[in-house]
């Protein structure tokens, strides 16, 4: 009895999770252009899709900064968590706690502040200050992933390794690396999502021209929604959710082993 | 196969001193355990032999070269920790030939060894196996395969049996010391077991407190501890408080607070001074009745003394018993199948070279 509650309970949440992006999705194959039912399936959304050149300009902008993000935020986070981890860094504590209120403060207020000191330091707008946001707004988020693998397994195998006359950087490569990959996997996914799906700071800090997926999504609703975004959305989905599976299927978030 | 010598070791971490100048030096392929409670700084002094712990002062010579200012990776070591350490990611095989790729020896020559390492350590076949597959005795083996296939210089042990079940590590104490044996190498070793530190080492040192209380070969720190805290720390004993009473050439007589007395050969101070005996549960001969036994050599010792608590082991009877003020413990081959009940009047002799004359009568140790 408590069983079927179970399961009953978790598919409701799933139905409670899932069912909006269903019926978007299902829109982005619908023939009407202002949501009339009965369902007609078409491809005529897609089709349009295709010949929108702003919003293909925007994807791959979008696709490149977020790829450079998990590239520049992974490496470095990585190192940083690996510091906090295994050397004694001074004003450890310090560091480490002042990780966490970045991630509390809202997007909306970094992205304002960032908007005004990058005026002032003179690196302006554009996607290199695009780049720069989103590695900031990642680096908390990579550094407490991998941290948390560091910290599933002690410094042992590090010593081990040593003893047998493996050098820091053989150490570093054959050992912790493989070790904290499925750890690092998960960082680099959140910090290509992070970018990915980041739109305020994008907002703010593109110049005239130069926009990025979510932000040329918003622009485009703004000037009358058409399904060609539920099609675009679709798109996004299906992908981010394959990749997602991919990597939980190799790595097993969450397990140790 | 080398000589290593540890000089003036001293470490500090905050105000607790982990080490304070500590000297030692192991011959070529001896087996040399650390003993002593935790915090005591044998793991230190471990660890800074590794290199993964910097001492501020003094010098650990490996040949005759100081390697305490160099990295772990050029010391030429081999080290099995408690929990293995073990490569998950690895195979059995790529574990074992970890230390022998690192250095970039060939392919051909590493299969040969590393096939010969996993023979030693009866593991032959089981190369392509991964480590969480294998039991914990065979994790600690191929540890110990992985520590020894590039012939290092110093073997480190870090308390490498402690994971394992008791009938597994007697099993493996006896194979470790084979193997060592046969491989010839220099070996600290580190434990808190001071059964399995007796049974193993060459020498052992036992630690209190930063410093080297006492080192020696096991026998020898066993049977003349120097201190209390040695004594109580190796086995079991019983510590007997008295004066002085008169010296006799290389024998003396100790006057206990109840007015009996006892022998020992070990050369005493003054007359009238205080001074600790300790005497090893196992030495006392144990005889049941109200008149003392006939004093056969004319030299033993003989304390009267009341049964206040018979602990059957077994084997061997444990008694608590009464002599005087002080509570003495005895441990009595169980030969008559008989135990005595409390109350019972007892006498307690043993020879006066079994009367250990203790450097310090001061406080009762702990641990």
């Amino acid at each position: 009895m408590i069983r079927r509650l179970g399961s009953a309970y978790l598919a409701a949440l799933l139905v409670f999770i899932y069912l909006p992006i269903a019926v978007m999705m299902a829109m982005g194959f619908n023939e009407s252009s202002n949501y009339q039912l009965p369902f007609r399936f078409s491809l005529i959304w897609f089709d349009q899709l295709s010949d929108n050149e702003t919003l293909w300009r925007a994807g791959r902008n979008s696709v490149l900064l977020a790829l450079a993000n998990t590239i520049v935020a992974t490496v470095i986070g990585t190192m940083a968590a690996l510091a906090l981890a295994r050397y004694r860094v001074r004003s450890h504590a310090a560091l480490q706690i002042l990780l966490f209120p970045p991630m509390a403060v809202p997007w909306l207020i970094l992205a304002t502040a960032m908007l005004i000191f990058f005026y002032y330091a003179g690196i302006g707008r554009g996607l290199h200050a695009m780049l720069l946001a989103h590695v900031a707004l990642s680096l908390p988020y990579v550094i407490i992933v991998v941290g948390a693998r560091l910290h599933s397994f002690g410094p042992d195998l590090e010593e081990a390794a040593a003893t047998m006359g493996a050098t820091p950087v053989q150490t570093f490569f054959r050992v912790t690396l493989p070790v904290i990959a499925p750890g690092v996997a998960a960082a680099a996914l959140f910090a290509f999502g992070i970018s990915f799906d980041q739109f305020v700071t994008s907002y703010f800090l593109s110049p005239p021209g130069v926009t990025t997926l979510p932000v040329e999504i918003y622009a485009s609703i703004r000037k009358g929604f058409t399904p060609e975004i539920n099609a675009i959305s679709t798109i996004i989905i299906v992908v981010s959710m394959a990749l997602l599976l991919l990597v939980s299927r190799f790595y097993r978030f969450g397990g140790t082993q | 196969m080398s000589r290593v010598e540890i000089r003036d070791l001293s470490k500090r971490y905050g105000s607790v001193v982990a080490l304070n100048k500590v000297s030692l030096s192991l011959a070529d392929g001896e087996f040399f355990g650390l003993l002593g409670p935790s915090g005591s700084g044998k793991t230190t002094l471990l660890r800074s032999i590794a290199g993964f712990v910097e001492p501020e002062a003094g010098q650990i010579l490996i040949d005759g070269a100081d390697v305490s200012r160099i990295s772990t990776h050029r010391r030429d070591l081999g080290m099995v920790f408690q929990h293995y350490a073990l490569f998950p990611h690895m195979s059995v095989f790529d574990n074992v030939a970890f230390p022998l790729s690192v250095r970039r020896n060939g392919k051909t020559e590493i299969k040969k060894r590393v096939e010969e390492m996993l023979e030693l350590v009866q593991l032959g076949g089981y190369g392509q196996r991964r480590p969480r597959q294998l039991s914990g005795g065979q994790q600690q083996r191929v540890a110990l395969a992985r520590a020894l296939v590039s012939n290092p210089r110093v073997l480190l042990l870090d308390e490498p049996l402690g994971a394992l079940d008791k009938n597994l590590r007697q099993q493996m104490q006896v194979e470790l010391r084979q193997i060592q044996r046969e491989v010839g190498i220099t070996t600290v070793f580190v434990t808190h077991d001071q059964e399995e530190a007796l049974t193993l080492s060459d020498r052992i040192a036992i630690f209190r407190e930063g410093v080297v209380e006492q080192a020696g070969e096991p026998g020898e720190v066993y049977e003349r501890p120097r201190t209390p805290f040695a004594a109580a720390f190796l086995g079991a004993t019983n510590f007997i408080p008295g004066r002085v009473a008169g010296r006799n050439g290389s024998a003396g007589t100790v006057v206990l607070g109840d007015g009996q007395r006892l022998h020992t050969l070990d050369p005493l101070p003054a007359e009238g001074t205080a001074v600790t005996v300790t005497v090893r549960p196992e030495k006392f001969t144990l005889h049941v009745g109200s008149r003392p036994p006939l004093d056969e050599d004319g030299a033993a010792n003989c304390l009267a003394a009341e049964i206040v608590q018979p602990i059957y082991m077994g084997a061997s009877i444990t008694y608590r018993v009464k002599a005087g003020e002080i509570e003495l413990t005895l441990f009595h081959q169980n030969r008559e199948s008989r135990i005595e009940p409390p109350g019972s009047r007892a006498w307690l002799s043993w020879a006066p070279k079994h009367s250990i004359l203790l450097d310090a009568p001061v406080s009762k140790p702990s641990g």
